[in-house]
């Protein structure tokens, strides 16, 4: 199987956009507990951009990636301060609907976590909670664009009554990413999601990640620096809670302002 | 007298332990390095002097009394042979009266005098023969093990063979007993079998048992469709009542209830499991039955104080913690990832708890439920005192109705006389309960083992 990555010609594409802010952080600080995760970050994320967080372990990108639709409430005890904003809205305004928002910036996970549903319920779940489709026909056509959009419709067409756990790893991540474009996101945001995977359903995310920044802008955590390297447009270095360094992959890669990005992406620490 | 025996084993074990301790030491000084490390050699050579005299002890208790009886049986005059196994069984109860001392009833006969003189000495003689034995095995133990200890003796891994067999051995106890009330059910059961057939007695719709005094004339009739149909309202009722509060209750606690309020509240809830089941009965018959009562007569329907609502309501609350506490343990095995995926794709929480957690936890949570329905079939104080034990086939709720377990205890209290039907019919009506609550358990069991597998 061959599987080729363009993303030279992708990002000469996005090159030539003007590109607005999609979401920007403005001192972010996280605390679990009594703990500062994240010291304060400043980021922004353009609009139909791919943008990579690396770092090693710890380092509190996961953690920041969460905060951007706020799954970081999820977890008892932790605490966000500082400033995010979609399209210049304060996520963290009281008055904002946070299952709104997730519908707008939705997230795939490290691991696959398809629901014990079918193939078909999976994707029809998201669109049902939220009302997308008033007919069963409307719905289906959502199941399907999702699946195409994901690459996975070809594979499943004919077993979409049997249980999403059935795929395989690579083709359950897949599904969890049609999952997450069948509520009409923004924004995805990718938790490692190919850390759990072989090289060949690697390069297939991959594949399908660059095919998405069409629509979508991505923000994807990833331990994998050739990875970051093949698909993001830009890179974000997190150590120890801060962000160290931001710019365009090739830039970080090649010619890093920061000696601890210089050691760390040429395997010094990390 | 039996107990000193056992101390005085234990006191030479101890002091045997020592001897091996010693000896292994002893050994050792001479340079070479032992194989396991003295403390194992001592407990080796203790059990060697100390488990064969317990085992001797043990066969000896259960086989003396069946060994004096012969030997006394066989000495009585000749023209009682001819007595039936029920009348031998008095004489020899009057025997062992009169040679323990304690006085009878009636005229003692000559022979009573002579036999009961004739089984006091064999029992003394017994005794001291065994002590006679066990002494020998211990010392023959100690010496051979002692001998034994040597730096090839393997004795860590032979404790580790003792130990092992203990364990199987406490194991083969809880089993054992399992299969021996079995046993004693069925052949019971059987018995009963002989008086009444199984078709009249399983599908029989009418019970009136009768009194065993009232004549051998008139046959009872033992149909279990009653109090079968009993049972089954009564949990049908308490499982009304438990579920939907239990769930609920586990819902609460496993994904809303901040730790501090989970940590105080699980406890206080699982305390209604720890009450004792004639507690809710006199509850249930004091304070729930006649408020029901007075509030059917508010509503002017007909509802007795006594009733299988009663009965079923208060069952009910009993076993809330069984529904709430399993299906709490199993909604929190969930993992969080699913969570996690329904929460990023903007459902909320409730969303999030009915339409992913609650389908994935589904198998265990009927789990929980069958074992919740088989602990209220079984129940029996509650319904001894509220259920009103009116053997009657009703639809009617607010009627009392009787149980499988309240007639137990009514044909076993009282005069009881095992040759007749009205009360062996307690082991045909156990072994039916047992069969049921059983039946449910295994697949409760097998329902949740499955959910396990999913996720581990």
């Amino acid at each position: 199987m061959t599987v080729s990555v363009t993303v030279p010609t992708a990002m000469n594409k996005r090159a030539a956009q003007a590109a607005s802010v999609k979401m920007s952080a403005r001192g972010v600080k996280v605390f679990y507990g009594e703990n500062e995760a994240l010291h304060g970050i400043d980021l922004d994320i353009m609009e139909h951009e791919v943008i990579a967080f690396i770092g090693p372990s710890g380092c509190g990108k996961s953690t920041f990636l969460r905060c951007l639709n706020r799954m970081n409430d999820t977890i008892a005890g932790s605490r966000v301060e500082g400033q995010v904003t979609l399209d210049g809205n304060d996520i963290y305004d009281p008055s904002l609907d946070v299952v709104l928002l997730r519908a707008q910036v939705g997230i795939v996970f490290q691991k696959p976590n398809p629901f014990p549903k079918s193939i078909y319920e999976n994707i029809a779940y998201g669109p049902r909670l939220h009302g997308l489709a008033r007919r069963r026909a409307e719905l289906d056509d959502i199941v399907e664009s999702s699946l195409r959009r994901a690459g996975l419709w070809d594979e499943v067409k004919d077993r979409l009554n049997e249980p999403g756990t059935s795929l395989s790893g690579g083709q359950q991540q897949r599904l969890c990413i049609a999952r997450t474009i069948a509520v009409s996101p923004e924004v995805i945001l990718m938790d490692e999601p190919c850390s759990a995977l072989d090289p060949i359903a690697t390069g297939k995310i991959e594949q399908l990640i660059d095919e998405l920044s069409e629509s979508y802008t991505i923000v994807m955590v990833t331990h994998n620096m050739q990875q970051a390297a093949r698909v993001a447009h830009k890179t974000a270095f997190f150590h120890l809670g801060d962000l160290v360094e931001v710019g365009d992959t090739d830039d970080i890669f090649t010619n890093p302002r920061e000696q601890r990005t210089h050691d760390y992406i040429t395997g010094r620490f990390g | 007298m039996n107990l000193v025996l056992i101390a005085t084993v234990l006191i030479v074990m101890a002091m045997a332990y020592q001897v091996g301790l010693s000896r292994s030491r002893a050994v050792a000084d001479g340079g070479v390095r032992l194989h396991s490390r003295p403390g194992y050699y001592g407990v080796l050579v203790a059990l060697w002097c100390g488990l064969p005299a317990l085992l001797l002890f043990g066969v000896w208790l259960l086989l003396q009394d069946a060994i004096v009886e012969v030997l006394v049986v066989q000495q009585l005059p000749a023209e009682l042979a001819a007595l039936s196994e029920r009348e031998m069984q008095v004489l020899l109860r009057r025997i062992g009266a009169l040679a323990s001392g304690q006085g009878v009833s009636g005229e003692v006969q000559a022979y009573e005098v002579a036999a009961a003189q004739q089984m006091a000495r064999l029992e003394s003689m017994g005794r001291l023969a065994m002590i006679a034995a066990m002494a020998v095995l211990a010392v023959v133990g100690l010496v051979t093990a002692q001998r034994r200890v040597s730096p090839q003796l393997r004795a860590r891994n032979q404790v580790e063979r003792v130990i092992t067999a203990l364990l199987a051995l406490s194991s083969g106890v809880a089993i054992l007993t399992t299969v021996g009330i079995v046993l004693s059910l069925v052949g019971e059961a059987l018995h009963f079998f002989r008086y009444i057939s199984p078709a009249e007695f399983f599908f029989g719709t009418v019970w009136n048992p009768r009194f065993s005094t009232s004549g051998v004339g008139q046959q009872g009739e033992f149909g279990l469709l009653p109090l079968l149909w009993g049972t089954l309202m009564v949990s049908a009722i308490a499982l009304l009542v438990a579920i939907p509060l239990g769930l609920m209750t586990a819902i609460y606690m496993a994904e809303y209830a901040p730790p501090w309020l989970r940590n105080v509240a699980k406890p206080i809830i699982e305390v209604l499991a720890g009450i004792p089941t004639i507690v809710y009965g006199f509850f249930a018959l004091i304070v729930i039955g006649p408020f029901l009562s007075g509030l059917g007569d508010m509503l002017g329907i007909g509802i007795r104080a006594t009733s299988a609502l009663t009965a079923g309501l208060v069952m009910g609350i009993m076993i809330i913690p069984f529904v709430s506490s399993l299906s709490d343990d199993i909604i929190t095995q969930v993992p969080k990832s699913l969570r996690d995926g329904a929460l990023g794709l903007g459902a909320t929480k409730s969303e999030m708890i009915r339409q992913v957690v609650l389908p994935a936890a589904l198998p265990g949570i009927v789990g929980a439920f069958l074992l919740a329905a088989s602990r209220a079939i079984g129940e029996t104080m509650i319904v001894v005192l509220a259920a009103g034990n009116n053997p009657v086939l009703h639809a009617n709720p607010f009627e009392a109705i009787s149980t499988i377990t309240v007639t137990i205890v009514n044909q076993l209290t009282g005069d009881m006389d095992f040759s007749s039907p009205q009360s062996l019919v307690a082991f045909a009506l156990g072994l039916t309960l047992f069969v049921i609550t059983l039946g449910l358990n295994v697949i409760a069991l097998v329902v949740v083992r499955k959910y396990r597998q999913q996720y581990e």
